[in-house]
This record gives structure tokens, sequence and C-alpha cells, in this order.
């Protein structure tokens, strides 16, 4: 009796006309209130042959005879209210049907599938029952993790990590809407589900050891919940220290290692001039790609002034690469000789599968972050792409998938940069050699359209800026109807997941990150049961 | 109110009563004529007609009481006497000279057992005798609001709305959940006036 009435509660109305590529229409039961139904929520629509899974993206009222709308009823009147509700006028819903789930062979081997149809006129809609989301989002295994809930749900929406790690992805959202924290989880996800190796560009400082919430309390980092599986590097040794935090490696680069390449991209940051971005790759010809940076900044400004006599350089742009150059030396961690090489130390951290997060503690601004994430991870590729190729000629096994998280990434991936940088090639062609991006950005209007494209899976928090939402929604399909949902986010734990690690897209309230249950649900284990698990595994080795 | 009660209990007590018989018969609709003068049932009343094929159910929609021959005028007769009862006292002749007609709209029949909200493929008989449905009977007949829609269309000198309106002001009597049987007989009626508000409305606020 409970099932019939809890079935009968959720009956939501009747499809009345409707398009596949516009969603269908469905007139609301007169029993239920429109103030109840909120975008974003699920229903399952029983078709005669199919039935499908569907997301609802609008909501809106409707009267049978315009002149209601010109004389209303006299509302007042609780009877004639209630008469009027549900037949003079009524509620309606627009919902985009994204899946069938059962009814035909396809469907139960191999699960849902995307519809390609619409169900039939004046078929039942129902809110999707916990079984059915259960169907579409899997339940938690060891390739799905766990990632939130879905609106007025209590099951778990699961992210497919393994396919999640073959494609670039990108979280996005406004500042203050929790990129952080979701992307905090995705790391556990990929750490947690075995699916690839991180290497983060942790501009802030704030995933591999503590970080903050917006209402102040603190939330463990990654190095803290796995010790074993995470290290951290850091650029600014001091700050690391202030922040009790325990480094792996103190990352060092020598001027040998910057390119002109590394220049021209700081070209804005540096405030150089395009004629002096060109003499860059002048003076790299000339004293060689190793020396050239150490030696410029060397000169005396006698030397200075016979070199550009000889190269027939104009004295102002000289001086404006000189002014810009000298900006380099506030970094303190370009040196002209660096002890060792911080690439090889990241390159074996990854190999062991050990996730690697790089802080780069005082060093927060744009051009120490745009130089060094670079920098490394143009080595870094180009050993992933020389292994990928052994591979193919069957000398060594396959590469660990590598994730390269990056934030801020329309500084590096906006149109006039993302051909050079390597974060805008990793973007379009590394899925072949294992390496992919975890975009983290704030404004992805601000990327090229040609890598927004390209990712496999996004996940935007509220977004409200017209043309980031055009960008994010780039070549989706029902890209109207999802825009409508994504300025409806809230502000807190609420993202909008769609692309190839979930079979549709999807609103969820992101789970829990912050609590001691969380971090214990997370695989976190306390000191005192890491002792005694230890010591168990030590009988278990010896018994 | 004082009055709607006595009027009440007046046809509580003729629950089920034979109280004419047919006089008139069409498809769509029939006259009846009582027995006793000013004696007719009330409008929107539930009236059955029973004959050999089934019983026929109909909805009051008009009464009127005149003279039994056609050149003859009622003339006024009691400018001297005390009370109205004793215009009749004083005039015995008037009770046969005069009669109370009703005209009543088919809404249903029955078949067997089985119930039908519209229009019977037989005209009541006539002579048939009319009697006014018991609560029950009421109950179970108004269970379906179908039987609206001919009341709704009928081509009927009297306001149609008006008649619908007594009709389930009567009928909600029956039904134990009074304001649900009312909800759901104002969304049938919304649902067949969905072009015209305004009648609705006026509608709505007369079946309170």
């Amino acid at each position: 009796m409970t099932d019939r009435n809890s079935e009968e509660k959720a009956r939501l109305g009747i499809v009345v006309s409707g398009s596949l590529t516009h969603g269908v229409e469905v007139r609301l039961e007169p029993t239920v209130s429109v103030e109840d139904i909120a975008v974003g929520r699920y229903v399952a629509i029983e078709g005669a042959k199919h039935r499908f899974f569907g997301m609802i993206t609008d909501v809106s009222l409707e009267t049978i005879d315009p002149s209601v709308m010109i004389t209303p009823p006299d509302v007042s009147d609780p009877f004639i209210a209630h008469v009027i509700t549900g037949t003079a006028t009524y509620g309606k819903l627009k919902v985009l049907p994204m899946l069938t789930i059962g009814g035909d062979a396809a469907t139960i081997l191999e699960g849902p599938q995307p519809a390609k149809t619409v169900p039939a006129h004046f078929s039942h809609v129902n809110l999707a029952s916990q079984r059915d989301v259960e169907i579409v989002f899997g339940a938690e295994d060891e390739k799905r993790f766990y990632v939130g809930t879905p609106l007025d749900m209590e099951t778990k929406v699961c992210l497919d990590i393994s396919e999640f790690v073959k494609r670039s992805n990108g979280v996005f959202g406004k500042s203050g809407t929790g990129k952080t924290f979701l992307t905090r989880l995705l790391l556990v996800g990929m750490l947690q589900k075995n699916a690839a190796v991180s290497l983060v560009f942790d501009m802030h400082s704030e995933y591999g050891w503590e970080g903050k919430t917006e209402k102040g309390y603190k939330v463990k980092g990654l190095k803290q919940l796995f010790p074993s599986k995470v290290a951290i590097f850091t650029l600014d040794e001091e700050s690391s220290k202030r922040r009790k935090v325990s480094t792996d490696v103190v990352v060092r680069i020598g001027y040998d290692e910057i390119e002109p390449e590394d220049i021209e991209l700081l070209k804005q940051t540096l405030n150089l001039t395009e004629a002096s971005t060109q003499t860059v790759y002048q003076l790299a010809r000339e004293f060689g790609d190793r020396k050239w940076l150490e030696t410029v900044l060397n000169l005396t400004e006698e030397d200075g002034k016979q070199l550009i006599t000889r190269l027939n350089i104009h004295d102002s742009t000289y001086r404006n690469l000189r002014r810009g150059l000298e900006n380099l030396r506030r970094f303190s961690f370009l040196v002209p000789l660096a002890r060792e090489n911080s690439v090889k130390r990241i390159l074996e951290y990854l190999d062991r599968g050990i996730n690697v997060i790089l802080e780069f503690g005082r060093f927060d601004d744009f051009s120490a972050y745009i130089l060094v994430a670079n920098l490394l991870s143009r080595r870094i590729h180009a050993r992933y792409r020389e292994n990928s190729e052994r591979e193919m000629g069957g000398e060594v096994a396959p590469a660990r998938p590598l994730v390269i998280t990056i934030e801020e990434a329309h500084r590096f991936l906006n149109p006039e940069f993302s051909s050079q940088t390597i974060f805008g090639r990793i973007a379009r062609e590394m899925r072949k050699y294992n390496v992919t991006l975890l975009v983290i950005d704030q404004r992805p209007s601000g990327i090229d359209n040609e890598i927004m494209s390209q990712l496999g899976t996004k996940i935007t928090c509220l977004l409200d800026d017209e043309r980031d939402l055009d960008s994010v929604l780039t070549g989706t399909s029902g890209k109207s109807e999802l825009k409508s949902v994504l300025s409806k986010l809230e502000t807190k734990q609420q993202a909008l997941i769609f692309g190839h690690a979930v079979p549709m897209p999807v609103v969820i309230k992101t789970r829990e990150y912050g609590t001691a249950e969380s971090y214990k649900e997370l695989g976190f284990l306390e000191a005192s049961e890491l002792k005694r698990k230890t010591e168990k595994d030590l009988e278990d080795l010896w018994a | 109110m004082k009055q709607i009660k006595g009027q009440k209990s007046k046809i509580e007590n003729a629950l089920g009563k034979k109280i004419g018989e047919v006089i008139e018969s069409r498809s769509a609709e029939f006259i009846g004529q009582c027995y006793k003068l000013d004696e007719a049932p009330p409008l929107g009343c539930l009236i059955k007609t029973q004959d050999k094929s089934g019983v026929t159910y109909g909805v009051v929609f008009d009464v009127e009481t005149h003279s039994l021959e056609p050149g003859r005028r009622v003339v006024a007769r009691g400018e001297n006497l005390e009370s109205e009862e004793e215009v009749f006292a004083a005039n015995p002749q008037l009770s046969r000279l005069l009669a109370t007609d009703f005209k009543v709209l088919v809404v249903g029949y029955t078949e067997g057992k089985d119930c039908h909200h519209y229009l019977p493929p037989r005209s009541a008989s006539i002579h048939s005798f009319v009697y006014i449905c018991q609560l029950e009977e009421v109950r179970i007949f108004t269970g379906s609001t179908d039987f609206l829609s001919l009341i709704i269309n009928a081509r009927i000198d009297v306001p149609v709305d008006e008649v619908v309106a007594a009709c389930l002001r009567y009928a909600s009597e029956a039904h134990v959940d009074r304001d649900a049987f009312l909800v759901g007989a104002g969304k049938e009626l919304a649902r067949m006036l969905s072009g015209d508000a305004n009648r609705l409305n006026s509608l709505l606020k007369r079946i309170k």
C-alpha cells in the first residue's frame, strides 16, 4: 500500500507534445504543484515500448483559455481555486528524454542507451525512482567513483573514472562555487580507483596540504589523506615550512632549462613587446638554447651595447627585453644551475604511481605559474610521447595514464596561446600518449573553442555569464535546455556534469568533503587505525 | 435559512415517493404531471421513471402550474379571504381545473445492472410513474459526472447553468464528502467549458 501511495505521489503527468531535439512537453497532474518541481530533476517516462529517462529542463504555467488571464477567476474562494487548478489552468514541464532504460534487448544487455525517439502521446511521466537513477549512474565499484547525489534524492551519482581519465576534462564555475572542492574530490577519485596518476600545478597551495573553506574551517589535503600515495613538491620552501607542510622535494629550475618559447608565453605578464620576444630567439641562436638566459642576464652594459650593434637589435627593444627578464630574478626557484633535475624527480614519482602536487607558495602570480607549468609539462609530455612510441615498438610497457591539473586555464588555453603552449597540444592530441588535462577555470569563454570542444567530461558549477555558458555547452546536444539548468544552479555544492564519463547530463549535490566521516568514506585512516592495520598486515605477512 | 431547511425536510419526506406520471415524452426530455397541485419536485432534482425496459433517470429543469383548459385563464380569487388555503376551500373545483407539470431532461438509464449516463434507446413510456430518487440512488448515479454534458448542451428555455448548479447542489447532499463531489464536478465543468472562462466562473459561484 505504501508503495502504491509513493508511486501515486511520484506521478507527474502525461506527455502531450514535443520533439526529440527540443524535449517533450508534459502536462502536470492537477494534484502536483508546479512549485514542487525543480529543473534538473529526473523523470521516467513509461512509453509503450521503451522506458525513457529524462531531465526536467523547464516549468511553465498554462491556461486553456486566454480569457482566464484577462479576467482571473475568484481564487480567494478555496473551492474555485481548487476546481480551476489543473483544469482551466495547469502546469507544464519540458522534459528532455536522454536515455532509454529497459524495454528492448540492447538496453537490458548493455545498459541505458541514448534516446533516439520520443515517448508516444499521453505516456505517463513519473519522478525517477532511486532504482532508475542507480541503473543510469551505476553503483560505486572499482571503476566508478561516487561524486554526489542528484537533487532531492539519496542515490549516488557515480563517475566512471576509467573513462574520465581517457580524455581531457574541465571543471568550471564562478569564483566561490566549489571548484576546488570538486577538484579535490576528483583527484581523490582518480587516486582511489588507481585509474591514473596526477600532477597538480597547485597555484594557491590548497590541494596537497590543508585548505580552508569559505567559512574558515580547515579541510585536509590529499597528502594528509593518502600520505603514501601523494608527494608534495614545492617551489617555495619557506612558505611550506611556515604552513607546516611536509614536503618531499624542493623544486629548483636552472636558467638553462628556460627556452625562448617559455619567454614568449610570458609576453603579457613580463610586459614584452613583439619585437623583444622575437629577439629572444635571436639571442638563443647566438648563445645556444641552454646558455642564453644566463648570459643575457649577466651582460654588463658595455657588453650589451656591443651585442645589440652586432646583432642589429634596436636599443629600446633590448631595454624592454632586459627589463622583462630582470623580473625573472625575483623568482628564487630559478637558479643559474639546478643541482638536480626537477623534471626527472617528478617523473620518478609519477612512474612509481605517486601523485605529485606542486605548490607555488608565494609565487602565486601568473608569470611563475605559466612559466613553471609549461616548462615542466613540456618535458613530461616529451617523455610520455617517447615512451608511447617505444611502447608501439614493443620495447616498454604502456605508461600509467597521467592527468595534469592546471588552474586558471584560460591563461594557457586562450586562442592566442593555445597553439603555443604544451597544454594546447595535450588537450588536442595527447590522449593517445596517455596524458590528459584536468582544466580548472572560472572564465571558460577565455579558452579556445577548439580545446573546449575536445574536453571529454565537463563539470560546471554555477556560471551566469552568457558567453561562459555558451562556451561550456559548445557542441552539447540540448544546449539551450542545459543552459537554463546551469544558470539556475545554487552557488554552493551543486554542479552539472556532462560528457564522456556520465551517460547523460546530471545535476548533483556534491559529495561531502571536510568532515571526519567524509574522510573515512574516502578511505582515510586515522593514525591509530593505520597503526592497527599495519600491524595486522605484518601479522598476515608472517603468519 | 429556515425556509431552505423546511424545503429540505419536505424533499426528504418525498424521497422515493411516487409524485406523478409521464404525460408527454421525447427522447431527450419528458413532461411529468404531479398528482397534487404545487407538489412538484424541486429544480435540479433527480427523478426516475420505470417501465419494462428499465429505469430512465432525469433532472427536473422546469416546473409549471397552469389551467387544464387552454382557453380558461386562472383568475385571482382571494381578495376577501384571510389565507391562501381559504381560496381552495371556497373553490374546491380549483384543484381539478389546475395542474402542476414538471419538465425533465433525460440524463441516463439502466439496462440490467448497468447504469449509463447517456440517452436511452427508447423514450420514457407515457403514463409511467415518476418517483423522486432515494439518496442512495442519487449517490450512485452521480458517482460519475458524465451526465453533466447532457444538461450543459441541452436547448431549453430555462437558463442551463441554473439547472446544472441546482442539480449539483441537490446531488451533493447525497454524498458523504460533499466538497470532494463538488470539486470533482467543478473540474468536469472546467473541462467542458474550457473556452468560456466567464461562464465557468459564474457557474462555479453557484454550486459551492
